[in-house]
């Protein structure tokens, strides 16, 4: 495990997050920080409200009540585009790619929010615009190289297998440069093999300055990779702390292997 | 540069048509392809919106008739009787006025083209905007049935409408001069000059079309076909680009329909029948949906078909036939990728030459 960044503002910050569908509370005033250069994890059995957390964070789903706060910028009631807009990158659990083109274009997408040509610039195809296209394609490659997508550029993303499809996704938020990323899920639908490589990307990219958050089911993924974690049960956080401290936990203990009261 | 010799490709069939027209002694069929060249306008317009950006507009005869009725209206308002008017003294400092005379012997003086195609651009777009902006929410069938709506109004109003002709439509219309000796009109003498115009207009359009495609714009607009949630969680604002490509597609069926009433010297209701709108429909989806080079040619040659009367009466049954089928039997469309590279495995293989597909095929499936 890397070393925490020592810098004591958090990166994001959760406060009272809060929503219900009809009768149920899908998550129950969540509050927690994510501090800079990070990997924290959420955890928690089906139906915890994990994914429902993770939509309102990234603006795809409008909270009861609670702020986030990603720096010093409110992200609560902003619409997804502009949270991407703002570094803030996610993935999907079910991932979401443009199945009919190519990898290189999927990924090339993630560099849309640092490029700038517009309609009529395209149109009319200006250097600048052609200028910009090269450099997204200059600055793409290495990533499409560093998770051996490089040779596959050309090929329809519908084609790839489902591990690559997932590469593209990370290579697309990748793209963007983001200073925080979402992941929804990486490791589902993974093999082992293929599970064991992510876990060493992620590291790489919080290394590189990037903060991570994910949602996650694989265990053995989240303890060894997270700096921290969160636990969700009914939509309610009920531990937060280290890998150890969190195995520790008894109500984790509760929960994941059955109590008492279970 | 490669990227525009299929242009270059264009410009050269368009003089090799006209050459062959001329040889063969069939000149009379240049008024057909110079029709159906404003028509693949709409149509490549239409395709950028519904088969690159996915969304399906079934008013663009709507438009065309926007562009179209917009002209025939103001250049046919005489101001011969009213030169004492402010307007008329406003115009006119502004060199803004054309005088001529009509087949009687008097003097007309109507506004300059130049200026019912800066209203036509505007008051296209401006709808577009309008309509396109809580229109665009909607997906799918409820988007078709939206812009269906939107036809059928524009459609109802040019026909209740007394000064644009109900029924009859508008006539007499002016030629357009672009510059002395090159003008959009019926005339005969001018022919030739006008089949260029039109295919020239078409290069044009698509040269833009093809540009936009392949730049960054382009690609956040195939990508929320595929998932609008990719392409917005990649901060593309869909919203907003939706209605953009949404006004683009107007804007280029309104040019179609103002230099084709130029050079029909009118425009008729019928321009702005759904039937029209569903024949563009059926042209994008024979091409290929996201394919501008498949429109093109059906476009061209569907229309051309039409125009020469070869579905005799059952003209609109046909384009209904052709879109019916396409979406039972071939989605895709009938001119898709798949069939040239299908072709060109099938020419490689007489020729023994190891087709390149294969070794491709091979990496897909690791």
């Amino acid at each position: 495990m890397t070393e925490l960044a020592d810098l004591s503002d958090p990166l994001l910050q959760i406060r009272g997050l809060d929503k219900s569908f009809g009768g149920l509370h899908a998550v129950d005033n969540v509050s927690f920080d994510v501090m800079p250069g990070t990997i924290k994890a959420v955890i928690g059995p089906n139906g915890a409200g994990k994914t429902t957390l993770f939509n309102m964070i990234a603006g795809f789903l409008p909270p009861d009540s609670g702020k986030v706060h990603f720096r010093d910028i409110l992200l609560t009631g902003m619409q997804p585009f502009q949270v991407a807009q703002e570094g803030f990158l996610r993935t999907f659990q079910n991932l979401k790619l443009s199945s009919h083109l190519s990898v290189l274009n999927n990924v090339l997408l993630g560099y849309h929010t640092r490029s700038s040509a517009g309609f009529f610039s395209g149109m009319l195809s200006l250097k600048r615009s052609r200028m910009e296209e090269r450099r997204a394609v200059e600055t793409v490659m290495p990533i499409l190289e560093w998770l051996n997508l490089d040779n596959k550029c050309d090929i329809e993303v519908g084609n790839l297998s489902f591990g690559n499809q997932r590469a593209v996704e990370l290579a697309r938020a990748l793209a963007a440069d983001p200073a925080m990323l979402l992941l929804d899920e990486p490791a589902s639908g993974l093999n082992m093999h293929e599970t064991e490589d992510l876990a060493e990307r992620i590291q790489e990219i919080c290394s590189q300055g990037r903060t991570v958050l994910l949602v996650e089911h694989d265990m053995s993924l989240v303890m060894d990779i997270s700096h921290e974690i969160v636990v969700l049960n009914f939509g309610k956080k009920i531990a937060e702390g280290t890998p150890s401290e969190i195995q520790k936990n008894d109500d984790v203990i509760r929960i994941y292997l059955g109590g008492d009261d279970a | 540069m490669k990227r525009y010799s299929p242009l270059l490709i264009l410009a050269g069939t368009v003089i090799v048509i006209q050459l062959l027209t001329l040889i063969t002694g069939k000149a009379f069929l240049l008024t057909q392809l110079t029709m159906s060249a404003y028509y693949v306008l709409v149509a490549a317009g239409l395709c950028m919106v519904m088969g690159y950006a996915g969304q399906i507009s079934l008013g663009q005869a709507g438009f065309f008739a926007i562009g179209g009725y917009t002209t025939a209206f103001l250049t046919t308002i005489d101001f011969s009787g009213k030169t004492a008017t402010a307007v008329y003294k406003i115009l006119d400092s502004m060199g803004l006025l054309i005088s001529k005379e009509n087949l009687y012997g008097d003097t007309v003086i109507h506004i300059s083209p130049w200026i019912s195609l800066l209203a036509a651009v505007i008051i296209a777009a401006g709808t577009a905007y309008f309509l396109g902006v809580p229109v665009l929410r909607l997906k799918g069938h409820y988007l078709a049935m939206a812009t269906m709506g939107f036809g059928i109004i524009i459609y109802r109003i040019v026909l209740g409408t007394p000064f644009l002709g109900e029924a009859d439509g508008i006539t007499n219309v002016p030629e357009f001069i672009i510059f002395p000796g090159v003008n959009v009109s019926g005339d005969f003498t001018s022919r030739v000059g006008n089949y260029y115009i039109a295919w020239l207009l078409v290069i044009v359009g698509m040269f833009l079309l093809l540009n936009l495609i392949n730049s960054r714009v382009g690609r956040a607009l195939r990508s929320l076909h595929g998932s609008e949630d990719a392409a917005d969680s990649m901060g593309v604002d869909t919203a907003r680009y939706k209605v953009n490509v949404f006004v683009i597609g107007a804007v280029f069926a309104a040019v179609a329909g103002f230099f084709m009433t130029h050079y029909n010297g009118g425009i008729g209701p019928s321009e702005a029948g759904v039937a029209k709108s569903v024949r563009y429909v059926a042209i994008v989806a024979v091409g290929g949906m996201a394919n501008l080079w498949g429109s093109l040619v059906m476009g061209l040659v569907l229309n051309f078909l039409s125009l020469r009367g070869v579905f005799g009466h059952f003209d609109d049954a046909v384009f209904g036939v052709i879109l019916v089928l396409m979406m039972m039997f071939m989605p895709e469309g009938f001119i898709r990728k798949s069939v040239f590279n299908d072709l060109k495995t099938v020419i490689l293989r007489l020729l023994k030459k190891e087709p390149e597909k294969f070794k491709q095929g091979a990496e897909i499936n690791d």
